[in-house]
């Protein structure tokens, strides 16, 4: 296991890329999924204020 | 008629719909995907013979790299709805940047982490890295103007042409390692003729790369759920879509 996480001696460039890399796919997860939910929100205030106006 | 389809797609309420129930049919093969190459690219992949184990980082460089232009040939292409003035399609490119000026940021990074260990500097002025910043700096400058309106259509039409005019840098990333001397290295796999890089080597790198891209399907059939809803007056569909 120790040896495998060395990766040859690359760890210390190695893990930071895959970190990135995987730190960059969950925030695009995250990201998508609040802009729906705001939409979401917002489009419900504006059925809202529609109902109150009609 | 053949075409129905084609003007579906340009109906928000379908859209809709239609990226609902298509986003677990792109989450779900892109995680195995992404799993798989993982396994096989830090477990299963020998060594480089020149470059050790720290060759390995080509697993998340190419594909962010990939994605990096993918995303932006995708966005600029959604873009031209600007001459229809189709609202999906301007709900596609809206969607598109946020995503590809993250993975811009991560192939840049990634790069730079391969770079020290294998040129002894983490950036150089070349003609690969500079044109790849310069996408970056396309895609927030997209992301800027857009914030820049109040307005949602102006900020589609204002920020399509940007993205249309950048797309000129798309083939100029490409080929400037074959165009000019570059630090960086030849491509091994996307190349016209047989890949150059070992079976054991490319089949996780080709998992990757799929993976990335199916990942990128669902991502932005969630996005342009968003962005779909963000531009529709229509009440009534409205209150379907959102069960009210």
């Amino acid at each position: 296991m120790t040896h495998f996480l060395q990766m040859g001696g690359y760890a210390r460039f190695l893990w930071p890329s895959y970190g990135i890399t995987f730190a960059v796919i969950a925030l695009n997860i995250y990201w998508a999924r609040r802009l729906l939910s705001q939409s979401r929100a917002q489009a419900r205030r504006r059925l809202l204020v529609q109902a109150e106006h009609a | 008629m053949a075409w129905t389809w084609f003007h579906r797609l340009g109906s928000p309420p379908y859209v809709y719909r239609l990226a609902a129930r298509l986003t677990p049919w792109f989450a779900w093969p892109a995680a195995l995907l992404i799993l798989g190459g993982l396994y096989g690219g830090l477990v299963l992949a020998p060594a480089d013979y020149q470059q050790g184990d720290g060759f390995r980082i080509i697993y998340v460089h190419a594909p962010s790299a990939w994605m990096s232009l993918m995303v932006y040939v995708t966005m600029a292409s959604a873009a031209v709805g600007l001459i229809w003035r189709i609202k999906v399609a301007h709900a596609v490119a809206a969607s598109c940047a946020p995503i590809g000026a993250s993975f811009t940021a991560a192939a840049l990074l990634t790069g730079m982490l391969w770079g020290r260990p294998m040129w002894g500097t983490y950036w150089e002025w070349d003609p690969r890295l500079t044109s790849e910043l310069l996408l970056l700096f396309l895609y927030l400058g997209y992301i800027g103007l857009r914030s820049a309106f109040e307005d949602l259509q102006r900020a589609d039409r204002t920020s399509a042409v940007l993205a249309i005019v950048g797309v000129v840098n798309v083939p100029i990333i490409h080929y400037s390692v074959t165009w000019w001397n570059s630090l960086h290295q030849a491509p091994s796999v996307m190349k016209l003729g047989k890949p150059e890089i070992a079976t054991a080597m490319l089949v996780p790198l080709l998992m990757m790369l799929a993976g990335f891209t199916l990942y990128f399907g669902a991502v932005l059939l969630v996005r342009l759920r968003g962005e779909v809803l963000r531009r529709e007056r229509s009440t009534a569909w409205i209150r379907e879509a959102l069960g009210a």
